[in-house]
């Protein structure tokens, strides 16, 4: 294992954060800030509980979420992407070093920055609403879990685009609107029939109720459920990392 | 000497079916200069980019100190210094974060005392802590070698090193070069400048289409396909060459006022001799004496071109 390499990509990709610290820390917290005066504050007041939760804590489980995957996708896309695009990936390719170890060092920091990111929303949402989190220990585990494997899925994504364009495409068209619309701001019980038929085939429904499931130990769907399909979203990306390593693909002639 | 690097039948086929490589057999002595000399297109970063990771090989086998580079990569790539064509830096970093990360991303522990040295001897000391988007083109490039010699790397490959550089790092680069061969560093360099193989290198190889057609001791290469002109001002105008000037096979200018001969190798002094003998026995005053060897670029034109 050359721990030295992994630790050279982690920390420098880190400091890229610092770097643009604005950007990677302050616009996020910024906008789910407001989504707490608006859904939270001035909306929440007037909605009922949701199995006795406030509608105002109902939705922080969601907002983290809607934050932390689309922010492990871009930052992992855009760490890979940006040696690519400006020629210096030579120097990854000419290391000592396995795809398991460059994909820790990347993941990794892109997953530290998220979780990072998930804790700070999560006091400023507590500045705004209060609630207690039941199961903080599997709370905190779920979210390095997702962090990891949606910052693997970025991954993915960085090694495949050819341009900027399209690694903004992913987050932007994708994942926020599945965020979004996968029970963010409500418990798919409250959809009418179909329309919940329809929600349970997106896959971030079962990530937002998992969580949800360890602030509150409210659920619709089994948590187990939740974890199953993590866990093999993060098995699937691995497999294809590895298999991009592998062959060489947008890498190596 | 042992061989610091060997390449057996290296092929390389891209994907869209141009062969780039044709069957390159070439062994490195540790410590060795070697210069790979090659018009645009011949295969030269192919080939080093085969060695040191960047490219796959069709087929072949290459070995670094006795590693080979695919099934022991890490131990392979760990002796190996890469400073590429292109100028491609991270504008945001900082000179010694850049060099920072290069060394542990090879796999050692930061070693300042090294770092300093490394970029004291390629001034870059005082600009440590610039971002490399401040710098000019000839300091990027500095960096890069930096980066390259952050590991302590035993074979250091140079990928047209000055091309588009200032003569100052120029001057810079060759004294570093030396002060490598005095650490018993490998340093092989790919250039379309022949003066650089000429002032630097041991050993010469040239390549073209792919194909290695010559690899040499430099001296040897000059002896072998050099020529030296030498020429001869006479004081007074000769209308033909003499009868006893004829067996020395000499050319005479059409102004009848310049002799001349032309002798393959890397010395001509027995000839001159004989013939500046024979002009003072036989009273042909001369007033000057002129020899021009021919450089790399010569012999290397000649060489390509025969091939075409
Ligand atoms: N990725 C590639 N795909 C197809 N052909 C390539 C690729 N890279 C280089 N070549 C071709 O291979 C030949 C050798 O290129 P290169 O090794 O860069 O030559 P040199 O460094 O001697 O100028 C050139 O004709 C070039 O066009
Ligand atoms: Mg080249």
């Amino acid at each position: 294992m050359n721990v030295y390499a992994i630790r050279a990509i982690y920390i420098n990709e880190l400091n890229r954060t610092w770097r643009t610290l604005y950007q990677s820390i302050a616009s996020p917290v910024i906008s789910t800030a407001l989504y707490f005066v608006v859904f939270g504050s001035a909306i929440g007041s007037r909605m009922q509980a949701i199995d006795g939760v406030s509608y105002g804590a109902f939705i922080v489980p969601g907002l983290i979420l809607l934050t932390v995957l689309t922010e492990s996708v871009s930052n992992a896309s855009f760490g890979i992407y940006l040696p690519r695009f400006l020629g210096t990936i030579y120097e990854l390719l000419s290391a000592p070093i396995s795809a398991t170890e460059v994909i820790i060092g990347f993941v990794g920091a892109a997953a530290t920055k998220s979780v990072i990111l998930g804790l700070i929303i999560f006091a400023t949402a507590r500045l705004f609403v209060p609630f207690e989190v039941v199961h903080p220990v599997l709370a905190f585990l779920y979210l390095v879990l997702l962090s990891t494997t949606f910052a693997l899925f970025g991954f993915i994504l960085g090694l495949w685009a050819d341009g900027f364009e399209k690694l903004n495409l992913i987050p932007m068209m994708v994942i926020s609107p599945l965020t979004f619309l996968g029970g963010t701001f409500y418990s798919i019980d409250m959809l009418p029939g179909v329309w919940r038929q329809i929600a349970l085939f997106n896959p971030i429904v079962y990530l937002i109720e998992g969580f949800r499931w360890t602030f509150y130990d409210i659920a619709t769907l089994a948590p187990v459920i939740s974890l199953a399909l993590t866990l093999s979203l993060l098995a699937v990306c691995f497999a294809v990392v590895v298999w991009i390593f592998r062959t060489g693909y947008r890498l190596r002639n | 000497m042992t061989n610091i690097l060997a390449i057996e039948r290296l092929t390389k086929t891209y994907d869209n079916g141009f062969v780039a490589l044709k069957g390159v057999d070439l062994t490195i002595a540790q410590g060795e200069i070697f210069a790979l000399l090659g018009p645009n297109g011949a295969g030269k970063t192919t080939l080093i980019g085969i060695v040191c990771g960047l490219v796959r090989a069709t087929s072949g086998k290459v070995t670094v100190d006795g590693c080979d580079i695919a099934a022991d990569y890490r131990e392979a790539r760990q002796k190996i210094g890469l400073v590429p064509q292109e100028l491609a830096t991270n504008q945001f970093e900082t000179v010694l974060e850049a060099v920072r990360f290069s060394r542990g991303l090879f796999g050692k522990a930061p070693n300042p005392a090294h770092f300093e040295r490394v970029l004291r001897d390629l001034s870059l000391w005082d600009k440590k802590d610039q971002r490399i988007g401040a710098l000019s083109g000839g300091m990027k490039r500095r960096v890069l070698i930096a980066k390259a010699l952050a590991h302590e790397p035993q074979i250091l490959f140079l990928d047209e090193p000055t091309a588009g550089v200032d003569v100052e790092l120029r001057r810079d680069m060759w004294e570093m070069v030396r002060r490598l061969r005095e650490k018993g560093v490998t340093v092989i360099l790919t250039t379309h400048y022949i003066e650089e193989a000429e002032d630097m290198a041991d050993r010469i190889g040239v390549i073209a289409q792919g194909e290695l057609i010559l690899v040499e001791e430099k001296h040897a290469l000059m002896r072998r396909l050099g020529q030296i002109r030498v020429t001869i001002g006479l004081t007074q105008k000769l209308d033909a060459l003499p009868d006893h000037l004829s067996d020395l096979a000499l050319d005479l200018t059409p102004d009848g006022m310049t002799l001349a001969f032309t002798q393959k190798g890397e010395d001509c002094d027995d000839r001159l001799g004989a013939l500046l003998k024979t002009l003072v026995a036989r009273g042909i005053e001369f007033r000057s004496v002129n020899s021009e060897r021919s450089s790399l670029e010569d012999i290397f034109i000649d060489l390509v071109g025969r091939r075409r």
